[in-house]
C-alpha cells in the first residue's frame, strides 16, 4: 500500500500545542528567564541570580519569603490533618450500603466546593466579624462565650481559620474521591473478611482503608498543588496585604503584591518572576517526591 | 445489645454524622441567602431568623442593581467560561484523536509533553503571561481569559479523551475508511458522538474552576467592560463594605449561578467524580 500524506495528523494536533505552547509551556520557561534579568534603562538587563541573592539574602526580602512559604506550609499541614480525615470518614459513612438519603447527602455536602473563594470569604468574614455577632451569640447559645475572639484579626488565629474556612469549602472533593473508591472494593473481598471474622470498623481499618490508600495519595497531591498557589481566598477575605500584619501571608499573595506592587511599593516583574521560579521548584520537587517515592511504593489492586 | 438493636443505632449516629455536616456545609450559604431580603436593622437584630413580612426589603438587590452593572459581569463570565470550554474541547478531541489513532514518531513524546499541564498550575507563568498578553494587545479582552483558560484546561482533556478514543472500534473506524470518509469526516462523525460522555465529563470538570476564578480576571482583564462575575463582586463588595444589604445581596447574586448550574450538572459531574476520571 502507498503511503498516504498524513498531513491531518497535524492538522488534528496543531491547534492544541500550539495554544498549550503558546500561553502555557512559553510563558513558564519565560518567567524562569525572566527571573534572571532586572528592569534597567532600555528594558531587560541580565543579572544573573541577583534576585535570588535579594530574595534570599536580603533581610527584608528573605523575612517575607520564609514567612510566606512558613505559612503556606501551615496551610496545607492543616488540610492534610483536618480535610483529608473529615472526607474519608463522611466517605466511609456514605458508602455504607442501605444508607437512605445519601444522593441528598453527597450533594449538599459538596455545595460549598462549587462557589468562588470571594463568595466564601467574604461570607465566612460577616459571619465571623464581631460586628455582627452571628458567631459570638451561637457560641453565647452553648454557654462558649469566652471561646470567641475576632479570629480573622487576630495574628495568631487568621490563618489557621482561613485554612479552616478552606477545609469547609473542599471537603466535598475527598470526600467524593474516597466514596468513589470505596463503592470500587469488590463485595467479594469484604466477605471474605467477614468470613474471617473481620467486619465494621476492623474491615475499615483493615480492609477498606489500605484499598483507597492511592486515592488519598493523588488527594494529597492534588491538595499539595492547590494550596501551594492558592491565593483567591487570603485576597477575597483580608486582601492584598494578607494581614493582620502579613500573618496571613502565603505565596501567591507574595507573589501578586511583588509583580504589582501595593501601597508605596512599585510592582517588580522581575522580582515577581524569581518567586513564581521558587514557587516552580517547590511545586516540581513535591510532584516528583510524590510520583518516584510515593507512587511507585502505594500497592494498587487489580480486581 | 443484640445484632439488630446495634445496627439501628449506627444508623442514628451515621444520619447524626451526616446531617451535622450538611448543616455546617450549608449554613453560611442559607444565612447569605436568608438576610439579603432583609431591612437592615434585621439584619443585626435577628441574623438567625427567616425575613417576615416586617423586616422584608429589597433594598441590597436595589443598590446592587444600580451601582453595579451585574448583567454585564454575567455576561462576560458566561463568555468566557462557554468560550473556553468549546475550545478545549475541541482542541482537545482533535490531539486526543491524533494520539490515540495515529502511530507515529513522537507520539508518546507528545502525549507526554501534553500531559505536564496537569500538575504544573499556569498561574506559575504569570508574569510572562501578562508580557504576552500586553506585546499582542490582548490585555483587558476577553480573548485572553479564554486563551488563558484553553491552555490551562488542555492537558488534563487531552489525558481523559484519549482514554476514552482508545476504546473506540477499529473496525467502526474502518469500514468508514473503505466507504470512502476522509479522516476527518470519521473523527467528526464516527468518534466524537461516540465519546460524548467523557467530553460532558471534561467540560463539568472546568467549567467551576473557570467561572470561579479571581487570579486571572484580575491580572489580564480587570477593566470595567471585561470583568467577569467573580472579580466585578469581589470588586463590588469592596466598595460597599460598609452597607450590609448591598454586600449580602451582591453575594447572593453571585451564589445564584453557580448553584443554578450545579442543579443542572451535578449528576454529570457526581458521575464524572465517581467513575474514576481523575487519576
Amino acid at each position: 500500500m502507498a503511503v498516504r500524506p498524513r498531513y491531518h495528523i497535524a492538522v488534528f494536533l496543531a491547534p492544541a500545542v500550539l495554544v498549550y505552547t503558546a500561553v502555557m509551556i512559553w510563558p513558564l520557561f519565560n518567567t524562569l528567564r525572566l527571573s534572571l534579568y532586572t528592569q534597567g534603562a532600555a528594558g531587560h538587563v541580565f543579572a544573573g541570580l541577583r534576585n535570588f541573592q535579594t530574595l534570599f539574602g536580603d533581610p527584608h526580602w528573605a523575612d517575607a519569603f520564609w514567612n510566606a512559604l512558613a505559612n503556606n506550609v501551615w496551610f496545607f499541614v492543616i488540610h492534610m490533618a483536618v480535610q483529608n480525615p473529615i472526607g474519608i470518614g463522611l466517605a466511609a459513612i456514605l458508602s455504607h450500603p442501605r444508607l437512605r438519603f445519601a444522593t441528598f447527602y453527597r450533594s449538599a455536602i459538596f455545595i460549598p466546593t462549587i462557589l468562588s473563594f470571594v463568595i466564601v470569604g467574604f461570607a465566612w468574614k460577616l459571619i465571623l466579624s464581631p460586628i455582627w455577632g452571628i458567631a459570638p451569640s451561637m457560641l453565647d447559645a452553648v454557654g462558649l462565650k469566652s471561646l470567641y475572639a475576632p479570629w480573622l484579626g487576630k495574628e495568631d488565629y487568621a490563618l489557621t481559620t482561613l485554612a479552616l474556612i478552606s477545609v469547609w469549602q473542599f471537603v466535598g472533593i475527598p470526600m467524593m474521591l474516597i466514596y468513589a473508591a470505596l463503592l470500587a472494593i469488590p463485595e467479594g473481598v469484604l466477605e471474605a473478611g467477614e468470613i474471617d471474622g473481620i467486619t465494621g470498623w476492623a474491615a475499615f481499618w483493615r480492609i477498606k482503608l489500605p484499598l483507597v490508600l492511592p486515592s488519598i495519595g493523588i488527594i494529597s497531591i492534588l491538595t499539595f498543588v492547590g494550596n501551594f498557589n492558592a491565593f483567591d481566598l487570603i485576597y477575597a477575605a483580608q486582601g492584598a496585604l494578607a494581614g493582620p500584619d502579613f500573618s496571613t501571608d502565603i505565596l501567591g499573595t507574595f507573589l501578586y503584591r511583588t509583580f504589582f506592587g501595593f501601597q508605596l511599593q512599585l510592582g517588580d516583574p522581575h522580582m515577581g518572576a524569581a518567586i513564581a521560579t521558587a514557587m516552580f521548584a517547590i511545586i516540581l520537587t513535591g510532584v516528583c517526591l510524590y510520583l518516584f517515592l510515593i507512587q511507585t511504593r502505594l500497592r494498587r489492586y487489580q480486581f | 445489645m443484640n445484632r439488630a438493636r446495634s445496627s439501628r443505632l449506627n444508623t442514628v449516629a451515621a444520619h447524626a454524622a451526616l446531617l451535622a455536616w450538611t448543616a455546617i456545609a450549608l449554613f453560611p450559604v442559607f444565612v447569605i441567602l436568608i438576610n439579603s431580603f432583609k431591612t437592615r436593622r434585621a439584619i443585626f437584630a435577628e441574623p438567625l431568623s427567616l425575613p417576615s413580612e416586617a423586616s422584608f426589603s429589597m433594598v441590597g438587590y436595589r443598590t446592587v442593581m444600580a451601582q453595579g452593572d451585574f448583567l454585564l459581569y454575567f455576561q462576560n463570565s458566561l463568555i468566557v467560561t462557554v468560550g473556553s470550554l468549546a475550545f478545549t474541547l475541541l482542541f482537545g478531541a482533535m490531539a486526543a484523536f491524533a494520539l490515540s489513532e495515529y502511530r507515529f514518531r513522537g507520539n508518546m513524546l507528545l502525549g507526554l509533553y501534553l500531559a505536564l499541564g496537569i500538575m504544573i498550575p499556569i498561574r506559575i507563568g504569570t508574569v510572562a503571561i501578562l508580557e504576552l498578553m500586553v506585546q499582542t494587545g490582548l490585555v483587558n479582552t476577553l480573548f485572553a481569559l479564554i486563551l488563558v483558560y484553553t491552555a490551562q484546561g488542555l492537558p488534563l482533556a487531552v489525558f481523559i479523551l484519549s482514554e476514552f478514543m482508545r476504546q473506540v472500534s477499529d473496525d467502526l473506524k474502518n469500514a468508514g475508511r473503505i466507504d470512502g470518509m476522509s479522516e476527518y469526516a470519521i473523527f467528526v462523525r464516527l468518534v466524537l458522538p461516540l465519546v460524548r460522555p467523557a467530553m460532558a465529563t471534561v467540560a463539568v470538570f472546568n467549567m467551576i474552576p473557570i467561572w470561579n476564578d479571581l487570579w486571572f480576571p484580575l491580572i489580564l482583564a480587570p477593566g470595567e467592560a471585561t470583568k467577569t462575575l467573580t472579580l466585578g463582586s469581589q470588586v463590588f463588595i469592596g466598595q460597599f463594605v460598609t452597607d450590609w444589604n448591598a454586600v449580602l445581596s451582591a453575594l447572593s447574586l453571585a451564589i445564584l449561578p453557580a448553584l443554578v448550574l450545579y442543579v443542572l450538572f451535578s449528576r454529570q459531574l457526581i458521575r464524572g467524580i465517581t467513575s474514576g476520571a481523575v487519576k
